[in-house]
């Protein structure tokens, strides 16, 4: 069993004669295998798999409605269910109501907004393991699986909106002009999330232990939110320093821009003025927005997706190997 | 009048490939370089566990205690070239799937390098697609993936579905992949990435469950590939199917390398070997 290397087919021939695997390498132009391309160059790719990522997020979000009896129905049913348990809860048990104007409406926007975050990171973070086959398979910039689970968000968010709106309605919310607000605020949570995504994405492809610690991040996220309750009388004592950090949470950026956009009165200071009635009970305090606050939605959004973008694209070799 | 005789010079230099196919020079499309791969396997420690273990193992840095090495690759070196297509041969575990998984750049070298021209596609045994999708949209995802264009697919959408034969016997893409038997499941993955031109396709056990008439079909549809001028590598434990595709093999054992010459030579000396 000897090796053949002097007379193997291996070895170049003709004018190549003698030349080292690398100098051949180096002569026609060949590249390191599985080498990461540049930045613009994985941009121009992307950008390429376009229909790729809208055809994927579609068929996935078909395959969801038409398989599981009751899939489709549990992606609505879930954040109600959890908005009546936290009126029960948050609202109810601990008076969460007198305090917030609207409070069914504003719970369930949040709720909403929240969970479309949420459910962005947790797609993103199995997006890679749970498509090793194709990735392994086909060659194509791996950044389409977390971006693609994104726009799959985005599409049962919207499907959502609906319901959302019945409820907008039904608490006595007429449509406004501020509902335009809408869009360029999902827009910029979009952006936020597709960022997210593609650093949980980068972060799930690897250490299995991070899945195991998801659900306790993403419940203290939620809590220090302010989702069910008014996060700006929770922490009403604070150091100046402390709010402005709570405040500067994007999470709570994108619910309160939502909760504007919905119900812009529950803002107005001489519609809810807050204090106590004859009787002694508590009045609704209405809500305030930060200072900069389009402006801060619009960095954290820019920000988490360079970041996030770059950060995947550091390890764009590594996503095949598991 | 330097440039121009510069620029015929470039010209004359570029043609050297396409002129001198035979014997002179001939175009190099995959080199490996003295690869070794080795296998980190981390041990029963790494499991799931609860939420605390995971939090002070992330904390602490620690890798799980018991990591195991496997040298699968050990020192192998040889070049293919356009219009070649290579076997690989070799008992199992002895390295082939590694070094296609190598070649295809999904896994790492621990020492050497490989080269390759364009990116290398990989079909594997089990490369499962998208089981939960029905086959007509494996077709067309697998298509855009690739990098097709949404017209490009649609024109080649009933070729690539007549080659694969799945609707032969009835309706059968309109079904979620997870249904199909795992020969069908090959031949659809097989029609969908041969549907495009690669300039290297390796090919790891993807045609041993399809039926005859389809390995007919994938073998002529291999010869094409390697006229445009693509290099095919192909594993398969059916030294026939070896033999009919390929004019070149490689045998591989324990992840080095024993021959590297004209198929009948190789497969002869390989089959001796098992007889023995
Ligand atoms: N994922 C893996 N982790 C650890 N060891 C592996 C892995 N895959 C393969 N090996 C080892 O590498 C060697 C070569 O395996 P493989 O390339 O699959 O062989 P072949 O395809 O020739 O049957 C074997 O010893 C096998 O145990
Ligand atoms: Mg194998």
């Amino acid at each position: 069993m000897s090796t053949v290397s002097d007379f193997s087919l291996s070895t170049p021939s003709g004018a190549d004669a003698g030349l080292t695997p690398k100098q051949l390498a180096a002569k026609y132009g060949l590249a390191v295998s599985g080498k990461r391309p540049s930045l613009p160059t994985y941009v121009r790719q992307l950008w390429a798999r376009r229909h790729f990522i809208l055809a994927f997020a579609t068929a996935r979000l078909v395959a969801q409605y038409t398989t599981a009896k009751l899939g489709q129905v549990w992606q609505v049913l879930t954040p109600l269910l959890n908005c009546s348990v936290f009126f029960l809860v948050f609202g109810v048990m601990m008076k969460s109501r007198d305090s917030v104007p609207v409070y069914l409406a504003w719970l369930c926007v949040g709720v909403f907004v929240f969970q479309f975050s949420q459910s962005a990171v947790q797609s993103g973070t199995r997006s890679i393991a749970d498509n090793l086959g194709l990735i392994r398979a086909l060659h194509f910039p791996r950044a389409c699986m977390p971006v693609a689970f994104t726009v799959i968000q985005l599409q049962q968010l919207l499907i959502s909106m609906v319901v959302l709106v019945g409820i907008v309605l039904a608490n006595g919310q007429m449509p406004h002009m501020t509902w335009l607000l809408i869009i360029p605020a999902l827009l910029l949570q979009c952006l936020f999330n597709t960022g997210l995504a593609l650093i949980m994405a980068r972060v799930g492809s690897k250490a299995s232990d991070i899945s195991q610690l998801m659900p306790f991040i993403l419940r203290t996220w939620m809590y220090v939110s302010g989702v069910m309750y008014s996060i700006q009388s929770a922490i009403a004592s604070w150091p100046p320093l402390a709010k402005t950090i709570m405040a500067l949470n994007p999470a709570t950026i994108y619910m309160d821009l939502m909760r504007y956009a919905f119900m812009p009165d529950s803002f107005n200071k001489h519609i809810y003025h807050g204090g106590k009635d004859a009787a002694g009970h508590a009045l609704a305090q209405h809500l305030t927005l930060p200072h900069h606050v389009w402006l801060t939605a619009g960095v954290w959004a820019v920000v988490a997706f360079a970041v996030g973008f770059v950060f995947f694209w550091k390890a764009e070799e590594e996503y095949g190997r598991g | 009048m330097a440039d121009i005789a510069m620029s015929n010079f470039r010209e004359a230099q570029r043609d050297v490939p396409n002129t001198a196919t035979t014997d002179p020079a001939r175009v190099p499309t995959v080199v490996v370089d003295n690869v070794h791969i080795v296998y980190k396997v981390h041990g029963a420690g790494s499991g799931k566990g609860s939420a605390t273990s995971a939090l002070s193992r992330l904390v602490s840095r620690k890798r799980s205690p018991s990591i195991r090495e496997v040298h699968a690759v050990r020192g192998l070196s040889f070049t293919a070239y356009k219009g070649e297509a290579v076997g690989l041969i070799g008992s199992n575990g002895s390295g082939k799937s590694t070094m296609l998984a190598a070649i295809a750049g999904l896994l790492p070298p621990e020492r050497g390098a490989i080269y390759t021209n364009g990116q290398p596609s990989l079909l594997g045994v089990n490369a499962a697609l998208m089981n939960d999708l029905t086959g007509d949209r494996n077709v067309i995802l697998g298509c855009l993936a690739m990098g097709m264009t949404p017209e490009e697919v649609k024109s080649r959408y009933q070729e690539i579905v007549d080659f694969s034969g799945i609707n032969e016997k009835g309706d059968f893409i309109s079904l979620p992949m997870r249904t199909y038997s795992s020969g069908m499941a090959a031949r659809l993955r097989f029609s969908i990435a041969a549907a495009k031109t690669h300039d290297v396709l390796l090919i790891d056990e993807a045609l041993a469950t399809g039926d005859q008439k389809f390995q007919k079909r994938s073998e002529a549809r291999i010869r094409e590939l390697r006229q445009g001028a693509g290099t095919v590598f192909l594993v398969s434990h059916n030294n026939k199917a070896i033999r009919d595709t390929c004019e070149r093999t490689i045998w591989i054992e324990k992840g080095e390398l024993v021959m590297d010459g004209h198929t009948d030579e190789v497969v002869s000396a390989y089959e001796k070997h098992n007889r023995a």
